[in-house]
Protein backbone atom coordinates (compact mmCIF):
# COMPACT_ATOMS: atom_id res chain seq x y z
CA UNK A 1 0.00 0.00 0.00
CA UNK A 2 2.90 2.64 0.63
CA UNK A 3 4.04 1.24 -2.65
CA UNK A 4 0.75 2.26 -4.50
CA UNK A 5 0.70 5.65 -2.49
CA UNK A 6 4.44 6.50 -3.40
CA UNK A 7 4.16 5.64 -7.07
CA UNK A 8 1.25 7.42 -7.65
CA UNK A 9 2.49 10.17 -6.46
CA UNK A 10 4.76 11.38 -8.90
CA UNK A 11 1.99 11.81 -11.58
CA UNK A 12 -0.13 13.51 -9.32
CA UNK A 13 2.33 15.70 -8.39
CA UNK A 14 3.06 16.64 -11.71
CA UNK A 15 -0.57 17.02 -12.35
CA UNK A 16 -0.55 19.44 -9.04
CA UNK A 17 1.81 21.68 -10.52
CA UNK A 18 0.16 21.73 -13.71
CA UNK A 19 -3.21 22.66 -11.81
CA UNK A 20 -1.58 25.48 -9.80
CA UNK A 21 0.31 26.98 -12.61
CA UNK A 22 -2.06 29.50 -14.26
CA UNK A 23 -2.97 31.22 -10.28
CA UNK A 24 0.92 31.75 -10.43
CA UNK A 25 0.68 32.93 -13.88
CA UNK A 26 -1.54 35.14 -13.60
CA UNK A 27 -0.44 36.70 -10.10
CA UNK A 28 2.98 37.49 -11.13
CA UNK A 29 1.94 38.93 -14.49
CA UNK A 30 -0.54 41.68 -12.74
CA UNK A 31 2.17 41.98 -9.87
CA UNK A 32 4.80 42.90 -12.34
CA UNK A 33 3.76 43.86 -15.93
CA UNK A 34 0.14 45.71 -14.39
CA UNK A 35 0.77 47.23 -11.30
CA UNK A 36 4.50 47.29 -11.74
CA UNK A 37 4.92 46.58 -7.86
CA UNK A 38 7.71 43.60 -6.13
CA UNK A 39 6.55 40.53 -5.29
CA UNK A 40 5.94 41.12 -1.53
CA UNK A 41 6.92 38.08 0.89
CA UNK A 42 8.94 35.68 -2.29
CA UNK A 43 9.84 33.20 0.55
CA UNK A 44 5.95 32.80 2.02
CA UNK A 45 4.89 32.97 -1.80
CA UNK A 46 7.15 30.03 -2.68
CA UNK A 47 6.70 27.90 0.60
CA UNK A 48 2.72 28.30 0.30
CA UNK A 49 3.11 26.91 -3.43
CA UNK A 50 4.76 24.02 -2.59
CA UNK A 51 2.49 23.13 0.31
CA UNK A 52 -0.93 24.18 -2.31
CA UNK A 53 1.20 21.76 -4.86
CA UNK A 54 1.98 18.42 -2.06
CA UNK A 55 -1.87 18.64 -0.69
CA UNK A 56 -3.45 18.89 -4.26
CA UNK A 57 -1.09 15.70 -5.10
CA UNK A 58 -2.25 13.99 -1.38
CA UNK A 59 -5.70 15.24 -1.82
CA UNK A 60 -6.67 12.87 -5.29
CA UNK A 61 -4.13 10.35 -4.33
CA UNK A 62 -6.66 10.13 -1.28
CA UNK A 63 -9.99 10.10 -3.07
CA UNK A 64 -8.88 7.65 -5.40
CA UNK A 65 -8.50 5.34 -2.31
CA UNK A 66 -10.84 6.70 0.08
CA UNK A 67 -13.77 8.54 -0.63
CA UNK A 68 -14.63 7.22 -4.60
CA UNK A 69 -14.40 3.88 -3.29
CA UNK A 70 -16.55 3.83 0.16
CA UNK A 71 -19.46 6.42 -1.66
CA UNK A 72 -19.47 3.62 -4.43
CA UNK A 73 -19.58 0.77 -1.96
CA UNK A 74 -22.12 2.24 0.03
CA UNK A 75 -24.45 3.19 -2.78
CA UNK A 76 -24.09 -1.03 -4.24
CA UNK A 77 -24.47 -1.83 -0.38
CA UNK A 78 -27.91 0.36 -0.54
CA UNK A 79 -28.72 -0.45 -3.89
CA UNK A 80 -28.33 -4.18 -3.11
CA UNK A 81 -30.60 -3.79 0.71
CA UNK A 82 -33.55 -2.89 -2.08
CA UNK A 83 -34.57 -0.16 0.84
CA UNK A 84 -35.35 3.35 -0.43
CA UNK A 85 -36.07 4.75 2.95
CA UNK A 86 -32.69 4.00 3.94
CA UNK A 87 -31.55 5.48 0.55
CA UNK A 88 -33.57 8.29 1.03
CA UNK A 89 -32.25 8.66 4.79
CA UNK A 90 -28.86 8.55 3.98
CA UNK A 91 -29.32 10.53 1.21
CA UNK A 92 -30.66 13.19 3.39
CA UNK A 93 -28.45 13.09 6.20
CA UNK A 94 -25.38 13.53 4.01
CA UNK A 95 -27.02 16.51 2.79
CA UNK A 96 -27.96 18.12 5.87
CA UNK A 97 -25.23 17.37 7.89
CA UNK A 98 -22.34 18.28 5.70
CA UNK A 99 -24.14 21.32 4.65
CA UNK A 100 -25.16 22.51 8.27
CA UNK A 101 -21.66 23.11 9.54
CA UNK A 102 -20.04 24.53 6.32
CA UNK A 103 -17.96 27.77 6.95
CA UNK A 104 -19.43 29.30 3.56
CA UNK A 105 -22.21 28.93 4.42
CA UNK A 106 -22.04 30.30 8.04
CA UNK A 107 -20.64 33.38 6.21
CA UNK A 108 -23.26 33.70 3.94
CA UNK A 109 -25.93 33.84 6.45
CA UNK A 110 -23.97 36.36 8.89
CA UNK A 111 -23.84 38.63 5.54
CA UNK A 112 -27.74 37.68 4.96
CA UNK A 113 -28.39 38.89 8.68
CA UNK A 114 -26.30 42.31 8.17
CA UNK A 115 -28.29 43.21 4.96
CA UNK A 116 -31.62 42.81 6.66
CA UNK A 117 -30.46 44.94 10.24
CA UNK A 118 -29.43 47.29 7.63
CA UNK A 119 -32.75 47.59 5.82
CA UNK A 120 -34.18 47.81 9.26
CA UNK A 121 -36.31 44.63 8.85
CA UNK A 122 -34.37 42.95 11.60
CA UNK A 123 -33.66 44.18 15.50
CA UNK A 124 -29.65 45.95 15.20
CA UNK A 125 -29.05 43.48 18.30
CA UNK A 126 -26.24 40.56 18.35
CA UNK A 127 -28.90 38.07 19.88
CA UNK A 128 -31.89 38.47 16.64
CA UNK A 129 -28.78 38.69 13.86
CA UNK A 130 -27.35 35.54 15.23
CA UNK A 131 -31.19 33.84 15.47
CA UNK A 132 -31.70 35.06 12.12
CA UNK A 133 -28.60 33.88 10.52
CA UNK A 134 -28.64 30.43 12.45
CA UNK A 135 -32.62 29.86 11.44
CA UNK A 136 -31.29 30.48 7.67
CA UNK A 137 -28.34 27.98 7.99
CA UNK A 138 -30.93 24.99 8.86
CA UNK A 139 -33.28 25.80 6.18
CA UNK A 140 -30.33 25.76 3.90
CA UNK A 141 -29.14 22.33 5.15
CA UNK A 142 -32.61 21.35 5.02
CA UNK A 143 -32.55 22.60 1.73
CA UNK A 144 -29.60 20.31 0.22
CA UNK A 145 -31.00 17.50 2.54
CA UNK A 146 -34.19 17.64 0.56
CA UNK A 147 -32.05 18.03 -2.79
CA UNK A 148 -29.98 14.79 -2.28
CA UNK A 149 -33.45 13.26 -1.28
CA UNK A 150 -34.83 14.66 -4.78
CA UNK A 151 -31.53 13.40 -6.73
CA UNK A 152 -31.17 10.08 -5.76
CA UNK A 153 -35.11 9.49 -6.20
CA UNK A 154 -34.42 10.62 -10.21
CA UNK A 155 -31.33 8.16 -10.38
CA UNK A 156 -33.76 5.53 -8.76
CA UNK A 157 -36.77 6.64 -11.23
CA UNK A 158 -34.54 7.31 -14.04
CA UNK A 159 -36.10 10.97 -14.75
CA UNK A 160 -35.22 13.48 -17.05
CA UNK A 161 -32.75 16.02 -14.89
CA UNK A 162 -33.72 18.97 -17.35
CA UNK A 163 -37.40 19.04 -16.57
CA UNK A 164 -36.23 19.82 -12.92
CA UNK A 165 -33.91 22.02 -13.27
CA UNK A 166 -35.78 23.94 -15.81
CA UNK A 167 -38.53 23.72 -12.80
CA UNK A 168 -36.34 24.80 -10.05
CA UNK A 169 -34.71 27.81 -12.64
CA UNK A 170 -38.94 28.88 -12.72
CA UNK A 171 -39.31 28.85 -9.07
CA UNK A 172 -35.83 30.75 -8.73
CA UNK A 173 -37.85 33.61 -11.08
CA UNK A 174 -40.67 33.88 -9.48
CA UNK A 175 -39.49 34.22 -5.39
CA UNK A 176 -37.07 36.83 -7.24
CA UNK A 177 -40.09 39.09 -7.69
CA UNK A 178 -40.92 38.64 -3.76
CA UNK A 179 -37.95 38.67 -2.09
CA UNK A 180 -36.43 41.52 -0.44
CA UNK A 181 -34.65 42.99 -3.15
CA UNK A 182 -31.09 42.90 -0.68
CA UNK A 183 -30.95 39.41 -0.15
CA UNK A 184 -30.95 38.67 -3.87
CA UNK A 185 -27.34 38.57 -4.86
CA UNK A 186 -26.43 36.75 -1.37
CA UNK A 187 -29.65 34.17 -2.38
CA UNK A 188 -27.65 33.71 -5.58
CA UNK A 189 -24.40 33.26 -4.34
CA UNK A 190 -25.22 31.05 -2.02
CA UNK A 191 -26.24 28.27 -5.01
CA UNK A 192 -22.76 27.94 -5.46
CA UNK A 193 -20.87 27.58 -2.40
CA UNK A 194 -22.52 25.26 -0.20
CA UNK A 195 -21.27 22.34 -2.01
CA UNK A 196 -17.82 21.32 0.13
CA UNK A 197 -14.88 19.39 -1.35
CA UNK A 198 -15.44 16.43 0.21
CA UNK A 199 -19.28 16.26 -0.37
CA UNK A 200 -18.61 16.61 -3.97
CA UNK A 201 -16.73 13.47 -4.83
CA UNK A 202 -18.88 11.58 -1.86
CA UNK A 203 -22.07 12.39 -3.74
CA UNK A 204 -20.77 12.07 -7.16
CA UNK A 205 -19.68 8.54 -6.31
CA UNK A 206 -22.64 7.60 -4.98
CA UNK A 207 -25.12 9.35 -7.39
CA UNK A 208 -22.80 7.11 -9.87
CA UNK A 209 -22.62 3.91 -7.90
CA UNK A 210 -26.37 3.88 -7.88
CA UNK A 211 -26.81 4.37 -11.50
CA UNK A 212 -24.31 1.96 -12.13
CA UNK A 213 -25.82 -0.58 -9.33
CA UNK A 214 -29.87 -0.30 -11.12
CA UNK A 215 -30.53 -1.99 -14.13
CA UNK A 216 -31.46 0.11 -16.84
CA UNK A 217 -29.94 3.30 -15.35
CA UNK A 218 -27.19 4.79 -17.24
CA UNK A 219 -24.56 6.18 -15.11
CA UNK A 220 -23.84 8.94 -17.65
CA UNK A 221 -27.37 10.07 -17.72
CA UNK A 222 -28.76 9.50 -14.70
CA UNK A 223 -25.97 9.28 -12.60
CA UNK A 224 -24.44 13.14 -12.55
CA UNK A 225 -26.29 15.51 -11.50
CA UNK A 226 -27.01 15.56 -7.42
CA UNK A 227 -24.39 18.52 -7.26
CA UNK A 228 -27.01 20.28 -9.22
CA UNK A 229 -29.57 19.92 -7.20
CA UNK A 230 -27.86 20.86 -3.86
CA UNK A 231 -26.69 24.41 -5.98
CA UNK A 232 -30.50 24.75 -6.96
CA UNK A 233 -32.20 24.19 -3.97
CA UNK A 234 -30.33 27.01 -1.43
CA UNK A 235 -31.02 30.04 -3.72
CA UNK A 236 -34.69 29.77 -3.39
CA UNK A 237 -34.49 28.95 0.09
CA UNK A 238 -32.72 31.74 1.21
CA UNK A 239 -35.22 34.03 -1.04
CA UNK A 240 -37.84 32.33 0.94
CA UNK A 241 -36.29 32.69 3.78
CA UNK A 242 -35.92 36.43 3.07
CA UNK A 243 -39.60 36.98 2.35
CA UNK A 244 -40.91 34.89 5.48
CA UNK A 245 -39.18 35.54 7.95
CA UNK B 1 8.21 28.65 13.09
CA UNK B 2 5.87 27.73 16.03
CA UNK B 3 3.20 30.15 14.66
CA UNK B 4 3.51 28.01 10.90
CA UNK B 5 2.80 24.86 13.67
CA UNK B 6 0.05 26.67 15.92
CA UNK B 7 -1.92 27.67 12.24
CA UNK B 8 -1.38 24.20 10.76
CA UNK B 9 -3.25 22.68 13.98
CA UNK B 10 -5.88 24.92 13.75
CA UNK B 11 -6.68 23.97 9.84
CA UNK B 12 -6.40 20.45 10.74
CA UNK B 13 -8.48 20.94 13.13
CA UNK B 14 -10.96 22.89 11.62
CA UNK B 15 -10.55 19.91 8.51
CA UNK B 16 -11.39 16.94 10.93
CA UNK B 17 -14.41 18.83 12.25
CA UNK B 18 -15.75 19.13 8.92
CA UNK B 19 -14.96 15.87 7.84
CA UNK B 20 -16.66 14.09 11.08
CA UNK B 21 -20.51 14.15 10.03
CA UNK B 22 -19.61 12.41 7.06
CA UNK B 23 -17.03 9.80 8.83
CA UNK B 24 -20.15 8.99 11.57
CA UNK B 25 -22.04 9.02 8.64
CA UNK B 26 -20.20 6.27 6.78
CA UNK B 27 -19.55 4.56 9.95
CA UNK B 28 -23.14 3.93 11.08
CA UNK B 29 -24.34 2.92 7.99
CA UNK B 30 -21.72 0.43 6.92
CA UNK B 31 -22.36 -0.92 10.50
CA UNK B 32 -25.48 -0.73 11.55
CA UNK B 33 -27.74 -0.96 8.21
CA UNK B 34 -25.53 -2.17 5.46
CA UNK B 35 -23.91 -4.98 7.79
CA UNK B 36 -21.25 -5.97 5.07
CA UNK B 37 -17.16 -5.67 5.56
CA UNK B 38 -15.43 -3.00 3.24
CA UNK B 39 -13.50 -4.57 0.85
CA UNK B 40 -10.54 -2.72 1.60
CA UNK B 41 -10.57 -1.03 5.00
CA UNK B 42 -7.25 0.00 5.37
CA UNK B 43 -6.62 1.12 2.05
CA UNK B 44 -10.02 3.38 2.64
CA UNK B 45 -8.34 4.70 5.81
CA UNK B 46 -4.96 5.52 4.47
CA UNK B 47 -7.28 7.66 1.81
CA UNK B 48 -9.05 9.36 4.24
CA UNK B 49 -5.57 10.38 6.19
CA UNK B 50 -4.63 11.24 2.68
CA UNK B 51 -7.44 13.50 2.25
CA UNK B 52 -7.28 15.48 5.54
CA UNK B 53 -3.34 15.82 5.11
CA UNK B 54 -3.95 16.91 1.67
CA UNK B 55 -7.03 19.32 2.44
CA UNK B 56 -4.61 21.07 5.83
CA UNK B 57 -1.51 21.42 3.41
CA UNK B 58 -3.65 23.28 0.44
CA UNK B 59 -5.72 25.17 2.76
CA UNK B 60 -2.37 26.66 4.54
CA UNK B 61 -0.67 26.97 1.68
CA UNK B 62 -3.06 29.37 -0.17
CA UNK B 63 -3.64 31.19 3.24
CA UNK B 64 0.08 31.65 3.50
CA UNK B 65 0.89 32.14 0.16
CA UNK B 66 -1.87 32.88 -2.91
CA UNK B 67 -4.81 34.86 -0.98
CA UNK B 68 -3.51 37.51 1.14
CA UNK B 69 -1.65 38.33 -2.70
CA UNK B 70 -4.58 37.94 -4.50
CA UNK B 71 -6.77 39.89 -2.40
CA UNK B 72 -3.82 42.95 -2.50
CA UNK B 73 -4.15 42.73 -6.00
CA UNK B 74 -7.80 42.69 -6.22
CA UNK B 75 -8.04 45.89 -3.90
CA UNK B 76 -5.49 47.56 -5.95
CA UNK B 77 -6.83 46.64 -9.49
CA UNK B 78 -10.30 48.55 -8.11
CA UNK B 79 -8.59 51.19 -6.55
CA UNK B 80 -9.96 54.30 -8.23
CA UNK B 81 -6.13 55.83 -8.19
CA UNK B 82 -5.27 52.85 -10.53
CA UNK B 83 -8.20 52.70 -12.51
CA UNK B 84 -9.05 56.62 -12.95
CA UNK B 85 -12.46 55.53 -13.93
CA UNK B 86 -14.32 58.48 -12.38
CA UNK B 87 -16.33 60.63 -15.43
CA UNK B 88 -16.60 64.00 -14.71
CA UNK B 89 -20.02 63.60 -12.81
CA UNK B 90 -18.16 61.72 -10.44
CA UNK B 91 -19.73 58.40 -11.50
CA UNK B 92 -17.96 55.13 -12.89
CA UNK B 93 -17.21 54.77 -16.80
CA UNK B 94 -17.12 51.17 -17.58
CA UNK B 95 -14.34 51.62 -20.48
CA UNK B 96 -11.70 52.55 -17.70
CA UNK B 97 -12.06 49.31 -16.06
CA UNK B 98 -10.50 46.67 -18.56
CA UNK B 99 -7.92 45.30 -16.51
CA UNK B 100 -11.13 44.58 -13.71
CA UNK B 101 -12.64 42.40 -16.48
CA UNK B 102 -9.14 40.80 -17.79
CA UNK B 103 -8.27 39.85 -13.91
CA UNK B 104 -11.43 39.06 -13.50
CA UNK B 105 -11.35 36.69 -16.41
CA UNK B 106 -8.29 34.79 -16.28
CA UNK B 107 -7.94 34.34 -12.08
CA UNK B 108 -11.40 32.75 -12.32
CA UNK B 109 -10.04 30.17 -14.94
CA UNK B 110 -6.73 29.60 -13.09
CA UNK B 111 -8.45 28.94 -9.41
CA UNK B 112 -11.20 26.81 -11.42
CA UNK B 113 -8.56 24.92 -12.80
CA UNK B 114 -6.94 23.98 -9.52
CA UNK B 115 -10.20 23.56 -7.63
CA UNK B 116 -10.24 19.90 -5.66
CA UNK B 117 -14.05 19.18 -6.26
CA UNK B 118 -13.96 20.00 -9.80
CA UNK B 119 -10.68 17.81 -10.23
CA UNK B 120 -13.05 15.26 -8.60
CA UNK B 121 -15.99 15.30 -10.64
CA UNK B 122 -14.14 15.17 -13.91
CA UNK B 123 -12.39 12.50 -12.98
CA UNK B 124 -15.48 10.42 -12.49
CA UNK B 125 -16.74 11.85 -15.40
CA UNK B 126 -13.52 10.46 -17.61
CA UNK B 127 -14.12 7.03 -15.70
CA UNK B 128 -17.96 6.56 -16.42
CA UNK B 129 -17.98 8.22 -19.90
CA UNK B 130 -15.48 5.32 -21.24
CA UNK B 131 -12.73 7.61 -22.12
CA UNK B 132 -15.27 10.07 -24.58
CA UNK B 133 -15.13 12.81 -22.22
CA UNK B 134 -11.50 13.80 -21.52
CA UNK B 135 -10.80 15.03 -17.82
CA UNK B 136 -8.56 17.63 -18.63
CA UNK B 137 -10.70 19.08 -21.45
CA UNK B 138 -13.48 19.35 -19.34
CA UNK B 139 -11.68 21.43 -16.42
CA UNK B 140 -10.34 23.91 -19.47
CA UNK B 141 -14.00 24.11 -20.86
CA UNK B 142 -15.15 24.67 -17.50
CA UNK B 143 -12.88 27.11 -16.71
CA UNK B 144 -13.42 29.19 -19.91
CA UNK B 145 -16.91 28.94 -18.83
CA UNK B 146 -15.77 30.91 -15.32
CA UNK B 147 -13.61 33.02 -17.17
CA UNK B 148 -16.38 34.70 -18.81
CA UNK B 149 -18.88 34.69 -16.07
CA UNK B 150 -16.83 36.61 -13.75
CA UNK B 151 -15.38 39.16 -16.32
CA UNK B 152 -19.38 39.81 -17.31
CA UNK B 153 -19.85 39.95 -13.39
CA UNK B 154 -17.47 42.74 -12.80
CA UNK B 155 -19.02 44.45 -16.03
CA UNK B 156 -22.40 44.29 -14.31
CA UNK B 157 -20.86 45.50 -11.07
CA UNK B 158 -19.31 48.46 -12.50
CA UNK B 159 -22.08 49.01 -14.86
CA UNK B 160 -24.84 48.90 -12.04
CA UNK B 161 -26.90 46.96 -13.90
CA UNK B 162 -30.08 44.24 -12.74
CA UNK B 163 -28.42 41.20 -11.58
CA UNK B 164 -31.80 39.28 -11.87
CA UNK B 165 -31.42 40.39 -15.39
CA UNK B 166 -28.73 38.69 -16.40
CA UNK B 167 -29.47 35.64 -14.53
CA UNK B 168 -33.11 35.57 -15.99
CA UNK B 169 -31.45 35.39 -19.86
CA UNK B 170 -29.00 33.01 -18.75
CA UNK B 171 -31.67 30.41 -17.60
CA UNK B 172 -33.72 31.05 -20.55
CA UNK B 173 -30.64 30.09 -22.94
CA UNK B 174 -29.44 27.43 -20.64
CA UNK B 175 -33.38 26.02 -20.77
CA UNK B 176 -33.17 26.18 -24.59
CA UNK B 177 -29.56 24.67 -24.93
CA UNK B 178 -30.77 21.61 -22.21
CA UNK B 179 -33.27 20.47 -25.47
CA UNK B 180 -30.40 20.77 -27.86
CA UNK B 181 -27.42 19.27 -26.35
CA UNK B 182 -26.71 15.45 -26.36
CA UNK B 183 -28.14 13.77 -23.24
CA UNK B 184 -25.60 12.42 -22.25
CA UNK B 185 -23.92 15.41 -21.21
CA UNK B 186 -26.86 17.50 -19.57
CA UNK B 187 -26.59 16.25 -15.79
CA UNK B 188 -22.56 16.74 -15.69
CA UNK B 189 -22.95 19.99 -17.30
CA UNK B 190 -25.56 21.37 -13.99
CA UNK B 191 -23.07 19.69 -11.63
CA UNK B 192 -20.27 21.47 -12.88
CA UNK B 193 -22.39 24.44 -11.87
CA UNK B 194 -21.80 23.73 -8.50
CA UNK B 195 -18.60 22.69 -8.43
CA UNK B 196 -16.62 25.38 -9.80
CA UNK B 197 -16.72 27.69 -7.10
CA UNK B 198 -15.70 26.20 -4.18
CA UNK B 199 -12.44 26.58 -2.15
CA UNK B 200 -9.91 28.20 -4.19
CA UNK B 201 -12.26 30.10 -6.31
CA UNK B 202 -14.55 31.43 -3.68
CA UNK B 203 -12.43 33.89 -1.73
CA UNK B 204 -10.23 35.03 -4.31
CA UNK B 205 -13.61 36.02 -6.43
CA UNK B 206 -15.53 37.33 -2.86
CA UNK B 207 -12.42 39.75 -2.64
CA UNK B 208 -12.59 41.04 -6.11
CA UNK B 209 -16.85 41.78 -6.13
CA UNK B 210 -16.27 43.48 -2.53
CA UNK B 211 -13.38 45.48 -3.37
CA UNK B 212 -15.25 46.67 -6.67
CA UNK B 213 -18.62 47.95 -5.48
CA UNK B 214 -16.39 49.18 -2.49
CA UNK B 215 -14.56 51.94 -5.04
CA UNK B 216 -17.17 53.34 -6.90
CA UNK B 217 -19.34 55.97 -6.05
CA UNK B 218 -22.90 54.84 -5.10
CA UNK B 219 -22.31 51.35 -4.74
CA UNK B 220 -22.74 49.25 -1.46
CA UNK B 221 -20.13 46.57 -0.66
CA UNK B 222 -22.83 44.59 1.19
CA UNK B 223 -25.47 44.67 -1.67
CA UNK B 224 -23.61 45.21 -5.18
CA UNK B 225 -20.32 43.32 -4.76
CA UNK B 226 -22.17 40.03 -4.51
CA UNK B 227 -23.07 38.07 -8.21
CA UNK B 228 -19.99 36.83 -8.89
CA UNK B 229 -20.80 33.25 -7.72
CA UNK B 230 -23.66 33.21 -9.06
CA UNK B 231 -21.76 34.22 -12.83
CA UNK B 232 -19.59 31.82 -11.93
CA UNK B 233 -22.03 28.61 -11.50
CA UNK B 234 -24.00 29.93 -14.58
CA UNK B 235 -21.68 29.76 -17.13
CA UNK B 236 -19.84 26.46 -17.13
CA UNK B 237 -23.20 25.09 -17.87
CA UNK B 238 -23.37 26.57 -21.05
CA UNK B 239 -19.85 26.39 -22.19
CA UNK B 240 -19.59 22.59 -21.04
CA UNK B 241 -23.35 22.41 -22.93
CA UNK B 242 -21.69 24.06 -26.02
CA UNK B 243 -18.56 22.00 -26.34
CA UNK B 244 -20.56 18.62 -26.24
CA UNK B 245 -22.98 19.93 -29.10
CA UNK B 246 -19.83 20.88 -31.33
CA UNK B 247 -18.30 17.86 -30.91
CA UNK B 248 -21.71 16.11 -31.84
CA UNK B 249 -21.64 18.62 -34.64
CA UNK B 250 -18.39 17.24 -35.73
CA UNK B 251 -18.82 13.81 -35.78
CA UNK B 252 -21.99 14.45 -37.76
CA UNK B 253 -19.83 16.33 -40.63
CA UNK B 254 -17.00 13.68 -40.27
CA UNK B 255 -19.68 10.79 -41.39
CA UNK B 256 -21.24 12.85 -43.86
CA UNK B 257 -17.99 13.99 -45.61
CA UNK B 258 -16.75 10.26 -46.77
CA UNK B 259 -19.53 10.04 -49.01
CA UNK B 260 -18.24 12.91 -50.83
CA UNK B 261 -14.69 11.34 -51.21
CA UNK B 262 -15.80 8.13 -52.28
Amino acid sequence: MVKEVLTGLATDLRGAVRDLLPIVLVVGFFQILVLRAPLPNLDGILVGSIGVVLGLALFIRGLDMGLFPIGEAMAHGLARRGSIVWLVIFAFTLGFSTTVAEPALIAIADEAAAVRAADGALAATAGSQASYALGLRLTVALSVGAALVVGVVRIIKGWPIQYFIIGGYIGVLILTLFAPHDIIGIAYDSGGVTTSTVTVPLATALGVGLATAIKGRNPMIDGFGLIAFASLTPMMFVMAYGIFV
Amino acid sequence: MSDVGAMLLEILRDTVLAIMPIGLLLVFFQTVIIRRRLPDIRRILVGFALIIAGMVLFLAGLGEALFPLGRLMAAQLTDPAFVGGLGPDGTAQWQSYGWVYVFGGLIGFATTIAEPALIAVSMKAAVVSGGTINAWGLRLVVAVGVAIGISLGCFRIVTGTSLPAYIIVGYVFVSLQAFRAPRTILALAFDTGGVTTSTVTVPLVTALGLGLAGSIPGRSPLVDGFGLIAFASLFPIMTVMGYAQLGEWRTRNKQASPTQEV
